[in-house]
């Protein structure tokens, strides 16, 4: 059968196929820079004016990096430690996962300090929420507020008990 | 100046930062006239991704203006309207030679993994997003491209990332004329490969999701087939079946970590995260293609991950294809199929949605309410 044909009504159809493309990209593109290894002409180096944790797989910095948010506080030392191990083990990633949950906690005692009572509902959304998913919302509060309450009675419970 | 600001897992705020500076010869700043979410954004909103700090500012997805160019700077200059490839590279390193713009090995001192990209966490170079009024863009000679005049900023925006991935996507697939190319994921990046495969030459395209309104959008978009896998009892049999028992010939992974459709691997690697998100996709695409066949893989997935099933690749001689889209070099090509009217990326756009407004954004995308394909943000300083 003629695929030309039919698939005429598809705009553009077969326009970069290209039976002498094989192997496709990335395969095809290689130049064998490869061997040259790192020793590429470098771009100059962008001073490093705040802590940059680099991977222990390459020796140094690269050329140019973000500045946000420099390691600080519990979690950066978290981080300091993670960049100890490489990017292969679950000693890199796993204490870095550690830290993103600490320094939530951190920026939220970061906010109260300058005075700043971060509005949850509206960090997540809510008022999207309560727009077009009104119903889930609701239930998610009803469950939310039921697990809260079910642990305090359990709590409470507990400690009585002990008494 | 005002910008996205991550205060946690589904927190995010827009807050006043300051604006960004020139850090490097080569830096350039450009105030923001549109910016995305991207999927891939919700990988980093959902807390997935290691090294995500508190106070960083996403959005990888944007154009703007040159308000500043560092000394180094010889093609840029300030007022050109640029749209900015999602990855940062040198230019001079050896994958940015073989065009692999997304493997720069001089934009990212936290990992050898991956180059730098905007807003992307640390993991991906610490940079600052253009979720923000003002960004910095290092090389600024070799990413960015002058936004053609008959171009659309909607098109150009989604030339930064969305269109080149999708496209990419089917190329790495190596599509022959009349294969049979399956894709996991009706979001925008796996809408636009469906829509891409045909320009390859593909005699029948599947798509396959589980939310009805991105399936209907697919189906009217890409012009293909498109299944709901919560109506099957399984998506690989399904697929076998409509494939004459044989496997598809080319299978494209457009999900990555957030993938639903197996308890298992959302228990342990979406909600416990005890593995870099949840494999569903790539197992189902795996499992999918034919012996022989190529699996093409665009979906994010985190640096560590296991429970694949490498076996299966070893004993069906599958070729796996995989990369971040390499932006630059797929440009002029892409800019002459909008032209031409064969990709007509602004349809996809379903919400326009002030940067003051971020966090409701980032929850109509997330829990995909009202119908959310893919949402734009526009800052203040571009609506005057």
């Amino acid at each position: 059968m003629d695929l030309e044909k039919k698939f005429a009504h598809i705009k553009g159809w077969g326009v970069d196929a290209d039976p002498e493309n094989e192997p496709t990209y990335p395969i095809k593109k290689y130049t064998g820079d490869d061997h040259q290894r790192t020793n590429w002409e470098r771009p100059p180096q962008q001073p490093v004016t705040v802590e940059i944790l680099h991977s222990n797989e390459r020796p140094g910095v690269s050329a140019v990096f973000g500045t946000s948010c420099p390691p600080e506080g519990l979690s950066g030392n978290i981080r300091r430690y993670a960049f100890k191990h490489s990017e292969s083990s679950y000693g890199h990633w796993l204490p870095l996962l550690l830290a993103d949950r600490v320094n939530v906690v951190e920026g939220i005692i970061d906010d109260l300090k300058k005075g700043h009572v971060p509005n949850i509902f509206a960090e997540k959304g809510w008022k999207a929420a309560w727009k077009y998913n009104r119903a889930g919302l609701i239930k998610k509060i009803a469950l939310t507020a039921l697990a809260t309450t079910a642990v305090v009675m359990l709590y409470k419970s507990a400690r009585s008990k002990s008494r | 100046m005002l910008a996205m600001n991550y205060r946690g897992p589904f927190r995010v705020r827009a807050e006043q930062k300051p604006e960004p500076e020139i850090l490097h010869p080569e830096d350039a700043i450009v105030r923001v006239l549109r910016s995305c979410i991207c999927g891939s954004d919700l990988h980093l909103y959902h807390g997935l991704v290691p090294d995500t700090r508190v106070g960083s500012t996403f959005g990888h997805e944007f154009i703007g203006i040159v308000e500043t160019v560092g000394s180094g700077v010889q093609k840029l200059k300030t007022g050109d309207k640029v749209l900015v490839p999602f990855n940062i590279a040198c230019g001079k390193c050896a994958f940015c030679k073989q065009e692999l713009f997304g493997n720069c090995h001089e934009s990212n001192p936290e990992a050898t993994a991956v180059g730098g990209i905007y807003g992307y966490s640390h993991t991906a170079g610490g940079f600052d997003g253009g979720q923000a009024e003002y960004v910095r863009v290092p090389y600024a000679d070799v990413g960015p491209v002058v936004i053609p005049e008959d171009m659309h900023p909607d098109d150009a925006v989604l030339l930064t990332d969305v269109v080149p991935t999708g496209y990419q996507a089917a190329e790495m697939g190596g599509i022959k004329k009349g294969d049979t190319v399956v894709v996991f994921g009706a979001g925008p990046v796996g809408i636009m490969a469906a829509k891409c495969a045909w320009l390859f030459g593909a005699g029948r395209v599947i798509i396959i999701d589980h939310l009805e309104y991105r399936l209907d959008f697919a189906r009217n978009y890409a012009q293909c087939e498109a299944y709901n896998f919560r109506s099957m009892e399984d998506p690989v049999l399904f697929l076998k079946k409509t494939t004459d028992w044989f496997g598809a010939d080319v299978c494209i992974d457009a999900v990555g970590g957030d993938a639903a459709g197996n308890a298992m691997q959302t228990i342990t690697g979406r909600k416990m995260m005890l593995q870099a998100g949840s494999a569903t996709a790539l197992h189902w695409a795996i499992n999918s293609v034919k012996k022989g066949g190529i699996v093409s893989i665009v979906g994010v997935y985190g640096p560590t991950d296991n429970l694949i099933p490498i076996g299966n690749v070893v004993n069906k001689g599958i070729t796996i294809r995989a990369n971040q889209a390499s932006v630059k070099r797929l440009l002029p090509r892409l800019i002459e199929h909008i032209r031409s009217g064969y990709i007509d990326p602004k349809a996809i756009i379903s919400h326009r949605i002030p940067l003051e407004e971020v966090a409701d954004a980032y929850h109509m995308f997330s829990a995909k309410l009202d119908n959310c394909i893919k949402p734009i943000l526009i800052p203040p300083s571009a609506r005057q």
